[in-house]
């Protein structure tokens, strides 16, 4: 048995038999870690001492059978967005390379009351932006499957270790596809939850109203254990939903027989790889022989999904760095500052990189007088059509599916020269963030041996009719267990 | 010569009586704080990460503003970040309220002079205090315990039209807060902060010319004498042919002038957009009529209340009506006196305002209970001192907090209206002073007042001037008659 | 749907624009960056005209995406964090307090 290479459910059942401790699981992780992280160059920070601490911990509770969860003892880790008390936490930037959180992100908090081993932070696009991991200030994460390749982004270091059984989950945060595309690029089941249905609190922001934490894990199942544990209003998140949670376990078994499944006719356009489309179609299919009703439906402002998408978050990802300032934390370039603009210039211009500079200042330019009518407050007014389609979409039907991508991982320094070419690769998932609405990724098949994945998308709250749609075909295929060369 | 009058608009800074800061559980008592940076938290310093969640009183008392300055609440409220970088504001961007604020639409009444007027508000909204800087030659320290606490912003329309009429509006503005309960008015605390918007415009004419914006006014008198000093400034500027520049303008507390910060070119732009991390604030009825049930009778009402019960006149009535803690204190001493009002009126807008003011005392801490006013008055309505001994007793009281009745025993300064007593002293003052009775009784009037005088001086002023002249008159009859 | 593909956009963002956004939020650029940023911008945001085609007449600004409403907090003290564990951060200090460079010029 390769401990590293067990997902959660599996886990869990021979850490509650007894038959492995949390410790023993979490070293091997580490092992596994130290061993392959030098070619894939997932992880941001590896905490040895206090993933080892914590499984201590977890076997205590493991012994004294009290407590458990189904994440008690299981060692994860998460994107470097998430604030940890104690750990560096960077957002792969330069500006907070040295930044020691004195909070937990709430989500850690409920992980670590789950008993769960938190083992590192992932690499990811500085502060989420990027679509391939190559915006690291650190260094590029390299696609398990393909080394010359990407792992998407921006959660590509989360989406790139659990593919190689670096940690049995990771949490990512999707702020318009960050879980799914990287998720789809490396062969992960990730899910994109509901706005507002996970606590934002400690969650570094890029863009308030889109980004959303989510499981990424080896199957539906283990994204329903996470999920399960980290879902639910926070009185410190105003925007956190006060819904109650479902029993999401409970839920994966119900049958999927007659549920409707929505394929949105703008998702399957020219442009997709033709391997892509036919792994889609070839899922359907699979969907249909599962009993459930196939049915085109049409979301008609798809095309503008992506100018929606970058506007709103140019704007408010340019107001939520400007605290990253050089005064309380993080890098602060003061020598010869005759003045604290003088020191803010400095510190802005070394600590964020080129994509994050282009970023903040186009959000400046949009929400500027004169602009704010034109581009700002026509993307919330286009959003609100976005919404309006997800919400007439699911009047006909009870999840939609559709691929995450066009294409499958590009190679390193593709697209780096070109932003705009870049920012097209989203294309297929930024849709949801402005609506809200949930979208898992399963795995659903190979392109020139490259991973592809499809995304199932519900209305608001129905992570459990993902979840049980996801299982349900994972229960009848396996691509989400096929797993590359380095993960062994 | 083209004469030129004033158009100034006021903006008001108020910060809310909480317990807790605006958007985060650390203590809002900054003023209290033990060291610097001891009330801070990750949402008041702006750690990565941190989100804010509004205080439900703050929003409260923004509400009871409103109501009592006439405003439409409006139902439903947004937050907005406004965007600029300064070292006193951690995130980078205020949390404030940009086009659904608290309140809307209200007005204030105020004199202008002797005129009544009415004077618009344009809006209340709910924002975030700064953090306290400290200059230094050569840096500048940072202090965030005043960080996030709840501020109050006031803005007027721009209906004044003298310096009197700014300060009365700014005076009434301050003292309803204090009705409310949600400011305590200590200007000396900063808790309570104007900006002036100022311009001028030929006498007569409706056209709004160029404003100035004057900032940092941090008392009445700096408010009363910037904007004089501005209003002049333009005035001269005009009548010289030249033009007048819009900019932000810092008052110099100790220059006495305003001095230019930046022009327009460089002004701002906040780029404000609506705060993502705080859901929209919906402001029910039910809630608003709880809280106008709540409302306290405001100094204008009870100015009205006060002239219609006690026949005070408008000047009296608004004096004492100008701060809560004092028309408690006076309703509270009428209750408990058995003198007359307008007794006990004359003496708490006279000789107990001018101890108080003289002495710089803060009304809600007097050395001593209206019932030692009361009693205080009592004694000289029933004439067991006379308005002399009176002052001498209220000194003691606030020197000493001692009961009026304690300190006249103890000096024993009782008036003397004893007849047999008195008697005595009347003849003795008949006695020494033969040549002026005969003075008197020869019909020069005037020399009876002097002999009250003699009266007075023999008992050290205790003598009841109503039992000594009736003895003195009856004395001089029988020396009248016996002569 | 490649705009990249399409024409030189007429649509153009100058240095000088690029030089006024980045001092609004404080990020120090030389001039020969500004020339890359104006043509990246002037690609992007021609790019995003594309939303002049959707006629928003009576469309409402979507202001989030959360359905709650109203959320507050009693006016409750918590306990705040231990100076230190802020202190410790701080780039520049001076005892109990952050130190900046002098400031002046604005406000
Ligand atoms: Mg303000
Ligand atoms: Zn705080």
């Amino acid at each position: 048995m390769q401990p590293h290479t067990l997902s959660i459910r599996e886990a869990h059942e021979l850490l509650t038999t007894k038959q492995i401790s949390s410790v023993e699981l979490t070293t091997a992780v580490l092992d596994h870690i130290h061993k392959t992280d030098p070619l894939i160059n997932a992880f941001v920070t590896i905490a040895d001492e206090l993933a080892l601490e914590q499984a201590r911990l977890a076997d205590q509770r493991l012994r004294q059978s009290e407590d458990i969860t189904p994440l008690t003892g299981i060692p994860f880790a998460v994107k470097d967005c998430i604030s940890t008390r104690g750990l560096r936490t960077t957002c792969s930037s330069k500006i907070l390379e040295n930044y020691i959180p004195p909070y937990n992100a709430t989500v850690i908090d409920r992980l670590s009351t789950a008993g769960a081993v938190l083992i590192g932070k992932q690499n990811m696009d500085e502060f989420g932006m990027g679509s391939s991991c190559e915006n690291s200030a650190f260094f590029d994460t390299h696609n398990p499957w393909d080394l010359e390749r990407v792992p998407g982004g921006s959660s590509g270091g989360s989406a790139a270790a659990v593919a190689a059984n670096m940690g049995l989950f990771a949490l990512g945060e999707d702020t318009g596809g960050s879980i799914r595309m990287p998720a789809g690029f490396c062969n992960v089941t990730g899910l994109k939850t509901t706005y507002g249905r996970v606590s934002r609190y400690g969650l570094i922001a890029l863009v308030s109203s889109f980004d959303s934490i989510g499981p990424m894990a080896r199957s539906a199942y283990d994204c329903a254990a996470v999920l399960q544990s980290i879902a639910g209003q926070d009185l410190k998140d105003a925007t956190s939903l006060p819904d109650p949670i479902p029993d999401y376990l409970k839920m994966l078994d119900k049958p999927v027989k007659g549920l409707r499944l929505g394929i949105p006719k703008e998702y399957f356009q020219a442009g997709m790889e033709a391997g892509v489309e036919s792994s889609i179609r070839e899922a359907i299919q699979k969907f249909e022989e599962l009993g459930m009703e196939i049915r085109e439906v049409s979301l008609p402002h798809t095309t503008y999904g992506l100018p929606v998408y970058y506007l709103v978050l140019f704007a408010e990802a340019s107001a939520n760095l400007a605290r990253f300032d050089g005064t309380r934390f993080g890098l602060s370039v003061a020598e010869g500052a005759e003045n604290v603009i003088d020191q803010y210039l400095q510190t802005r211009r070394e600590g964020f990189g080129p994509e994050v500079k282009r970023r903040i200042m186009l959000g400046a330019y949009v929400l500027s007088a004169g602009y704010y009518d034109a581009y700002y407050l026509k993307a919330q007014k286009v959003r609100t059509l976005l919404r309006q389609d997800f919400e007439a979409a699911f009047e006909q039907c009870d999840a939609l599916v559709a691929p995450t991508c066009p294409t499958t991982a590009f190679k390193l320094g593709e697209k780096t020269d070109d932003p705009l070419t870049m920012y097209l690769s989203d294309i297929y998932v930024v849709a949801t963030n402005p609506a809200g609405v949930p979208s898992l990724c399963v795995p659903c098949g190979f392109s020139n041996n490259m991973p592809v994945g499809m995304q199932l998308i519900g209305k608001h709250l129905s992570e459990d009719v993902l979840l049980q749609i996801g299982h349900a075909y994972q229960s009848a295929t396996d691509w989400h267990l096929k797993r590359p060369a380095v993960s062994k | 010569m083209t004469t030129y009058e004033p158009v100034i608009g006021l903006e008001i800074h108020a910060e809310l009586q909480t317990k807790s800061k605006m958007f985060c559980g650390c203590s809002a008592a900054y003023s209290e704080a033990p060291a610097a940076n001891t009330l801070i938290c990750p949402v008041c310093t702006a750690l990565p990460g941190a989100m804010p969640v509004v205080n439900q009183k703050a929003v409260e008392q923004a509400i009871l503003v409103g109501l009592a300055l006439n405003c439409t609440i409006n139902p439903m409220n947004q937050f907005a970040r406004k965007n600029y970088f300064y070292p006193d504001l951690p995130k980078g961007y205020q949390i404030s309220q940009y086009d659904l604020p608290v309140a809307s639409n209200g007005w204030l009444n105020i004199l202008a002079g002797t005129d009544p007027q009415r004077i618009r508000v344009r809006r209340a909204h709910l924002e975030e205090d700064t953090a306290k800087l400290f200059h230094h030659d050569r840096h500048t320290l940072v202090d965030y315990n005043r960080a996030g606490v709840p501020l109050l912003e006031i803005v007027s329309e721009p209906d004044m039209h003298t310096v009197e009429a700014a300060l009365d509006y700014a005076t009434r503005i301050r003292a309803i807060l204090r009705y409310l309960g949600v400011n305590s008015g200590d200007m000396e605390k900063g808790v309570l902060r104007f900006e002036a918007n100022v311009s001028v415009r030929p006498t007569g004419s409706s056209e709004l010319l160029t404003r100035t914006e004057i900032k940092n006014l941090n008392s009445f008198r700096a408010l009363t004498r910037a904007t004089a000093f501005e209003i002049q400034r333009q005035t001269q500027i005009y009548q010289s042919g030249a033009e007048v520049v819009q900019e932000t303008l810092g008052w110099n507390d100790l220059k006495e002038m305003t001095i230019s910060q930046r022009s327009k070119e460089e002004a701002h732009d906040y780029r404000y957009f609506p705060e993502p991390d705080l859901p929209p604030l919906e402001i029910n009825r039910a809630w608003v009529e709880q809280i106008k049930s709540e409302l306290p009778e405001l100094p204008e009402m009870r100015e009205q209340r006060l002239i219609m019960q006690f026949g005070l006149t408008v000047n009296e009535a608004r004096l004492l009506t100008s701060d809560k803690a004092l028309a408690d204190y006076y309703e509270k001493t009428v209750s408990l006196s058995k003198s007359p009002v307008k007794t006990i009126s004359n003496w708490i807008t006279g000789e107990f305002l001018r101890y108080v003011n003289d002495m710089g005392l803060d009304l809600e801490h007097l050395p001593f209970p209206p019932e030692h006013l009361a009693q205080l008055v009592d004694l000289v309505t029933a004439k067991a001192i006379n308005d002399n001994t009176a002052k001498e007793v209220l000194a003691g009281m606030f020197k000493t907090g001692q009961s009026p009745e304690t300190i006249v025993k103890a000096n024993n300064l009782g008036q003397i209206s004893d007849q047999d007593a008195l008697e005595l002293v009347v003849a003795q003052v008949l006695n020494d002073n033969p040549k002026e009775v005969a003075s008197y009784l020869a019909g020069k009037q005037t020399v009876f007042q002097w002999m009250m005088g003699q009266v007075a001086r023999l008992t050290r002023g205790k003598a009841d001037p109503q039992v000594a002249r009736k003895l003195l008159l009856q004395a001089l009859e029988k020396a009248r008659i016996s002569k | 749907m490649t705009p990249s593909e399409s024409n030189k956009p007429a649509f153009s963002i100058d240095a000088d624009m690029v030089k006024h956004v980045a001092f609004l939020v404080r990020l120090g650029i030389q001039d020969e960056e500004a020339q890359a940023f104006s043509h990246q911008f002037s690609a992007i945001i021609d790019y995003f005209h594309l939303l002049n085609e959707v006629d928003t007449g009576d469309v409402p600004p979507a202001c989030e995406t959360s359905n709650t409403r109203s959320v507050m907090r009693p006016d409750v003290i918590k306990p705040s964090m231990p100076r230190e564990d802020f202190l410790k951060n701080v780039p520049h200090r001076e005892g109990d307090y952050v130190q900046v460079p002098l400031v002046f010029g604005e406000e």
